[in-house]
């Protein structure tokens, strides 16, 4: 076994020093009775050669990025990962290290984390950012604990909420008896007046800027309805990438932002390992959930990093704890940081521009095109949602035809829309591809 | 010459520390200069449109003040130095006690990295995913072969997602029947995440105390077993590195008064191939893919804690499900959404997909035997430390351990030395220190892990650094003291950090 390095001789020497006579009998305090006492049911070895057939045998029976046309967003998003993000996030000192306890020999990764923080307090508008949560989803739900938390209430407003991301705050909010409503949409896509569905029980609104739908929300109303009734704001952003247009939410009133940053340089890898992330107001940092690092000096008065604030963690705080989680994301924290340094300033703002132009091109064609539609009139970011005629099943297996992955199926989540795809344009999506996509939607049409 | 630099020159000193070359590097934000850039974006091949002709103005931002500029030399001379101040698995011995830190195999970061799985989206048809839930179905019924479980969901993206997982569950079972159960038990030696993830779905938590051998006993548990008690969470083996003996008679306790018992898989390498959980009377349990199944740690994640259940809670389970077709249904595999009880979603999409295939590429690689060498290995050389420690450092509970062993720093009190000083100056001798001061119970704990990855050799240079360490202590107490003397950075001031938080950079805020 070329992972485990012990020869017969080593075994034998080790069990002299031990003084005992067998392997076998390491694991006497296991109860005779209690042991396995045959081979586990699985497929035996395979060398590394073997393996590698077998798995890039899987790999090829799923659609990918490289053998579509990719239209599909929706939470998560099909961008470009520059060459240097793989190659620095492949260095061993990186991914096979963990958690940094021993900040002497882990400041690599604490810098890293201190670094993404600020990148994210930049963007967000908030003031502090924690060292990243699992993904979008718990993040979203954890922000609405910490909002319960911290109001003392338990009544939580969803609006236009990735369904999976409503989902999770259920079954998250569902142990601390939270109780999640929905507000409704406007015709144009956008969300209804909030203040009906708010009251003195409310702890938090949460927000998604863009929506589901990828309509561009108004933050500062919903931050006002919300503060209205001592309520908090939280925004959802699951297009990172659209941060780089938009205002900080933090700036426009709201209390925590959070949300997924996979777009950043993370591959979309069947929907994870993605980034959650979260930042908040200073004067909500103990009861942010999840690690988070801080600078200070060593003994000789250098500048270096640590962990801080544990005390609100699972492993000083046990069943107190702001959260459960011990674990960040922390390879794709690396990955989103090495990408926004290349990026940078300039560059995400020009990409974010790119992606912004696509979906008013896409707009223009189907406006163009006879049997497709545009039934949401409030404006996006890189998702436009297509109206089509006949069903949306059809119309994507005739895209699919094409080698194109058209998007999202509405039906189940926005039926009053009609028959409908949400579509997503990032700098993936050329010119001719969005031609060819709108040609194959309008033939579906007829 | 000092002690420090006659151990590098030694030529037997192979796996020790020797100082080379450590460069500074500022923050991105420091090295940032105006007009840099580090990206090339193709040329627009659509009509150009001017944001504020889009979006509402109220709404758009002016610019991404706060990001750097940056060639991407800048960047990658930048992330390439700050990674040597890191210490990793591929530069030695990393024996934090629980994390399981074993050698995460290069064929799985391949694989993982091919575009059928790595640019694969997970709302895209699952006529077209098929691979992807080959393996998810396969991975599920190995995890479930390994465990002596029933049922598995890969849903959980850590192992503390994967407590939460179970604890729903048991939440849900017992609502399910109409009985309304307010406590969990938990052992006083167990992780953190035990008692926050229960204490997260509501319940109090009542501690049981470990008993003097380390080992949890049936009266200690019988004593607080009631019909409030919704169950009873444990690792096995222990935070003690101890199998707990008792386990089946603890379980029968639990059960017969209608409780669940909640198994923690953190300790699991121990027990590949030679004992199953679901045979011991564990009727939830979740596994961290990144210990057992040598998924990278990551710098402290991605994880992936998938959740094992007997069929009493299968119908629990995180939705979706995956389902393998059958009959007039034709070949293949589907997603399951229709679960009436299920605790519902906990991730936005399938879990850490990409630690799925890592450890589904592992099992392959190892197969059976090489599962059961696993933990045969790693037993020796947890047990082979002990023997070699045991003269010099004080064991609480000095009985053969499983996977790995705790010492103590009592036998070093009259030198002043505490388990932090030896934990800092076996930096110096070149090693990540153990996991210390937990398990609570042990007063300053040192606990190791040195998983199967370790040789001989490797080892006896790990115990020549730990026992150096106590004639240090003797001889020349303040190099201890005051270690780590090689590292860039030493002993971080962790109460100034937390009394006036700086948690991101601001111009002038190095000058604070």
């Amino acid at each position: 076994m070329r992972y485990i390095p012990h020869t017969q001789d080593d075994i034998r020497q080790m069990l002299r020093a031990i003084g005992v006579p067998s392997v076998e009998s390491l694991f006497a305090s296991i109860p005779e009775k209690l042991r396995l006492g045959r081979s586990l049911a699985l497929p035996k070895a395979g060398s590394e050669q073997e393996v590698l057939a077998e798995l890039a045998a899987l790999a090829v029976c799923n659609a990918h990025t490289e053998s579509h046309d990719w239209f599909l967003g929706a939470g998560t998003y099909a961008h470009f990962v520059p060459s240097a993000v793989d190659a620095l996030a492949s260095r061993a000192e990186f991914y096979t290290s963990y958690t940094p306890y021993q900040p002497e020999i882990s400041q690599g990764t604490l810098q890293t984390i201190f670094e993404w923080q600020t990148m994210i307090c930049a963007l967000t508008g908030l003031e502090v950012s924690n060292a990243s949560m699992y993904d979008g989803a718990s993040a979203t739900a954890e922000a609405a604990l910490m909002a319960m938390r911290l109001t003392r209430r338990h009544k939580i407003v969803a609006a236009g909420l990735h369904p999976h991301y409503r989902d999770v705050l259920r079954t998250y909010s569902a142990g601390p008896q939270g109780v999640v409503a929905e507000a409704p949409r406007e015709a144009s896509g956008r969300t209804a007046s909030l203040a009906p569905l708010l009251d003195r029980e409310t702890a938090c609104v949460v927000l998604q800027q863009p929506s589901f739908l990828g309509v561009v929300e108004e933050v500062q109303a919903a931050a006002e309805a919300a503060h209205a009734v001592g309520a908090l704001l939280v925004v959802v952003v699951t297009e990172a990438l659209s941060l780089a247009l938009l205002r900080g939410p933090g700036e426009l009133g709201a209390d925590i932002v959070c949300g997924e940053a996979q777009s950043l340089g993370v591959p979309m890898s069947f929907g994870g390992p993605h980034l959650g992330f979260l930042a908040t107001r200073s004067s909500f940092v103990r009861q942010m959930p999840g690690r988070v690092v801080g600078q200070t000096l060593d003994v000789r008065g250098r500048r270096g990093f640590v962990l801080t604030l544990s005390t609100r963690e699972q492993h000083i705080r046990r069943e107190r704890a702001t959260s459960n989680i011990c674990t960040n994301q922390g390879l794709m924290l690396l990955r989103a940081t090495i990408y926004l340094a290349l990026l940078g300033r300039r560059g995400l703002r020009e990409l974010a521009r790119m992606n912004l132009a696509k979906a008013a091109y896409l707009r223009a064609r189907v406006r163009a095109t006879p049997g497709l539609r545009l039934p949401i009139s409030a404006p996006g970011f890189n998702e436009v949602v297509v109206g089509v005629t006949g069903s949306a099943e059809h119309a994507l297996k005739r895209a699919l035809d094409d080698r194109i992955v058209g998007g999202l199926d509405l039906a189940p989540y926005a039926s009053e829309l009609g028959p409908a795809l949400l579509v997503c344009t990032t700098e993936l999506a050329s010119r001719s591809a969005i031609d060819r996509l709108v040609t194959a939607l309008g033939e579906a049409a007829r | 010459m000092s002690a420090d630099e006659r151990q590098s020159v030694r030529p037997e000193a192979l796996g020790h520390a020797a100082r080379g070359l450590a460069y500074e590097e500022p923050l991105l934000f420091e090295r940032s200069r105006p007009g840099r850039v580090g990206y090339s974006l193709p040329a627009l091949d659509v009509p150009a449109v001017a944001p504020e002709d889009e979006l509402p103005a109220a709404l758009l931002r002016a610019d991404c003040e706060g990001l750097p500029e940056l060639s991407e030399v800048d960047v990658v001379r930048h992330f390439t130095r700050i990674s040597t101040w890191n210490y990793a698995v591929d530069l030695g011995l990393y024996p934090l006690g629980s994390c399981t830190m074993k050698y995460n195999p290069k064929l799985n970061e391949a694989v993982a990295s091919l575009a059928g799985f790595a640019r694969t989206h997970p709302l895209q048809p699952v006529a077209l995913s098929q691979g992807l839930l080959h393996l998810f179905h396969h991975l599920e019924k190995h995890l479930a072969e390994i465990s002596g479980m029933d049922r598995v969901s890969l849903q959980p993206a850590a192992g503390a997602q994967g407590e939460l997982a179970g604890v729903m569950m048991i939440r849900a079972y017992h609502e399910q029947r109409g009985e309304r159960r307010s406590k969990i038990l938990v052992p006083d030696s167990a992780h953190g995440t035990n008692p926050a993830s229960a204490g997260l779905n509501g319940y109090e938590i009542i501690s049981v105390p470990s008993g003097a051998d380390g080992l949890l006993h049936p009266e200690a548990v019988a004593a607080v077993m009631g019909p409030d008690v919704a169950a009873l969470m444990l690792t096995n083996p222990s935070t003690l590195g101890l199998f707990e003996e008792h386990i089946v008679r603890i379980a029968e306790i639990v059960h017969a008064g209608g409780g669940l018992v909640y198994g923690d898989g953190a300790n699991l390498n121990a027990l590949l191939g030679v004992a199953r959980p679901g045979d011991l009377g564990i009727d939830v349990m979740h596994f961290n893919l990144h210990k057992t199944f040598s998924t990278p740690h990551g710098g402290g994640g991605p994880g992936a804690g998938p959740v094992g259940v007997k069929n009493l809670l299968a119908p629990y389970l995180p939705v979706p499900v995956v389902r393998k077709l059958s009959g007039s249904e034709g070949d293949g595999f589907a997603l399951d959404y229709e679960f009436p009880h299920s605790i519902g979603r906990l991730h936005g999409n399938f879990g850490n997909v990409g630690m799925l295939v890592r450890a589904f590429a592992y099992i392959r690689t190892l197969g059976p035997d090489g599962l059961r060498r696993c933990a045969e290995m790693a037993v020796l050389n947890a047990n082979y430390l002990l023997a070699r420690l045991r003269g010099a450092y004080h064991v609480p509970f000095d009985r053969p351990v499983m996977h790995e062993c705790v010492l103590s720093d009592a036998k070093l009190e009259a030198t002043g030395i505490t388990t932090l000083d030896v934990a800092k100056r076996l930096i110096d001798h070149g090693y990540h220190p153990p996991t210390v001061y937990f398990p609570l119970i042990v007063h300053g704990a040192l606990m190791i892990e040195p998983t199967e990855s370790e040789s001989l050799e490797g080892l006896d240079h790990f115990v020549d650094a730990m026992l150096a360490i106590v004639r240090e202590a003797e001889i020349d107490p303040e190099t201890v003291r005051s270690a780590p003397h090689s590292t860039r950075l030493s002993r971080l001031d962790e109460t100034r950090a937390a009394r006036k938080p700086i948690l991101r950079w601001q111009p002038g805020s190095f000058d604070s």
